[in-house]
């Protein structure tokens, strides 16, 4: 069990796990597609940082740019119109096709599944994908869908109703750490 | 973090202070880019219904919002005054009373008389919105017009904005004056005096007669439809002669800033109070307006229906990821 407090992967340690990632998606991925339509799509606000490190990434190794987009899922979320307080829309930003591409979803923390579900039907409604990966940097357990991740960074356990966040620490994606924070203490309080 | 959106009815712009008018064109740049897709639908307002009750002719703020329900995925009804039981007769009471008892989540009301929508608003449990009452207010129109000002300018505040036309009869320069003068911009009114109402002076803006004075430096150009069934009236003396003094072509750009937009509500009456070649310059943005509208509703209905339901960050922290 992490204890209320604790910092999980500090930035050195995810930039490591980030690294561990790319290969393990370009490994498992590379036999059940062509190179061209590998796309990473980040769940905002938290997602679309680490697709992009795991873009940048995978394209030391193949030699090639992979396409990045985000996905604001708040229009999808099961509780839309009544769960949180002030839940704020955000624009989606895709700008190639998913119709036909092979897409790896990424979030930072996989709990409930609930976020991945609405991510799932937000990116249909884009078009048809030939297949969709989960890759998230930690996994806390926890769920209430039959969701799983493909490729996880880092199994977590934390008790239920204390928040595990990628807190930014300056402004530089690779300086996030990830933590463990008591309910009253979580910054920002509500992550949607 | 701004303390969320906290109304019921959407009803006049004076209820909104600056940050409701930010949180709802924050909200409509989302829903540009989903009436931007191939599949342009969200499931957001699935399962609730709304009733777009018009009481007076329109084409585009009923299918604006018509269009804006059906992306979000509500189920919307038309109701029109003409073949309905308006038409029979029945108070406006009763009709709402009648359409409550069929549980819809928002209602529109556009209505000739100046009020409706409040008075609605006050016998009905559900959220009402304004869609155009008398020569009162026009919300939307104005929230719709602050997005595409917005869009051009990157902001609200120190514009110089002319509303030209028949502004006594206008709901949408009332509006807009109420939203712009919020922001701090300097509204300029601009029209024959016999389509000037007396209280503008009350409501915050400059009062012209004389279009090229009233043009001068200014950022924005809004024109209003000189409505023609009043034109040959006492109040204008004919079509021609209006559009000779109030007529606003590309040369009068020169006066304007030379950044400036030129905007319209419509339906727009081509070579009366708009010259064509302006209205299809590049100094137009009518068309933006339109698609604003579509996505300021979708932002309108879908702050409206949340219902807020008090939530510690704890149960929200445990629902989320």
């Amino acid at each position: 069990m992490n204890a209320p407090g604790q910092t999980v992967l500090d930035a050195e340690a995810i930039a490591r796990t980030i690294r561990r990632l790319a290969s393990e998606i370009i490994e498992r991925t590379r036999g059940m597609r062509s190179a061209t339509t590998l796309c990473l799509v980040g769940i905002e606000q938290g997602g679309t940082p680490i697709a992009r490190r795991l873009a940048e990434e995978i394209e030391k190794v193949e030699g090639r740019a992979v396409p990045v987009g985000g996905l604001d899922i708040t229009l999808y979320r099961d509780d839309a119109a009544s769960a949180l307080p002030d839940p704020k829309v955000g624009p989606s930003r895709i700008d190639f096709t998913v119709e036909g591409a092979d897409v790896v979803l990424v979030d930072d923390v996989l709990h409930t599944g609930r976020t991945v579900r609405a991510a799932i039907d937000c990116l249909f409604d884009y078009g048809r994908p030939r297949r969709i990966w989960l890759a998230v940097l930690c996994d806390r357990g926890g769920r209430h869908l039959p969701v799983a991740a493909d490729f996880v960074g880092k199994h977590v356990q934390v008790p239920e109703g204390y928040a595990l966040d990628v807190v930014a620490e300056g402004t530089a994606a690779d300086r996030a750490v990830l933590r463990v924070w008591r309910p009253s203490e979580a910054p920002g309080g509500v992550r949607p | 973090m701004s303390a969320g959106f906290r109304h019921n009815h959407l009803l006049s712009i004076r209820d909104l202070d600056r940050d409701d008018v930010n949180q709802i064109l924050d909200a409509a740049e989302s829903f540009i880019e989903v009436s931007r897709r191939s599949v342009r639908k969200v499931p957001t307002l699935r399962g609730k219904t709304l009733i777009n009750m018009f009481f007076e002719a329109s084409t585009r703020t009923r299918t604006s919002f018509e269009l804006a329900g059906k992306r979000l995925s509500a189920d919307v009804v038309n109701v029109s005054s003409s073949g309905s039981s308006v038409s029979k007769g029945e108070s406006l009471l009763d009709t709402c009373k009648t359409l409550e008892a069929m549980r819809p989540d928002l209602v529109v009301i556009r209505h000739p008389a100046s009020g409706a929508p409040a008075f609605v608003a006050a016998h009905i449990g559900c959220s009402v919105i304004n869609g155009g009452d008398g020569s009162h207010e026009h919300p939307t129109q104005a929230l719709l017009d602050a997005f595409a000002i917005r869009k051009a300018f990157g902001t609200l505040s120190g514009l110089k904005v002319v509303i030209v036309g028949d502004i006594l009869h206008s709901r949408v320069a009332r509006s807009n004056a109420a939203l712009l003068g919020r922001f701090g911009s300097e509204v300029r009114f601009c029209g024959p005096r016999t389509l000037m109402p007396a209280e503008a002076a009350a409501l915050g803006v400059t009062v012209y007669y004389d279009l090229k004075e009233a043009l001068r430096g200014a950022d924005v150009i809004m024109l209003l439809r000189i409505q023609k069934e009043r034109l040959e009236g006492p109040l204008v003396p004919s079509m021609r002669e209006y559009s000779r003094q109030y007529g606003v072509s590309q040369r009068h750009l020169e006066l304007a800033s030379p950044r400036a937009i030129v905007m319209h509500p419509g339906p727009m009456n081509r070579g009366v109070e708009i010259h064509t070649a302006l209205a299809d310059s590049e100094r137009s943005v009518i068309l933006d307006q339109v698609e604003a509208g579509v996505a300021v509703r979708m932002a309108v209905l879908y702050l409206l229906t949340k219902e807020v339901r008090a939530q510690t960050p704890r149960q929200a922290a445990s629902d989320a990821g």
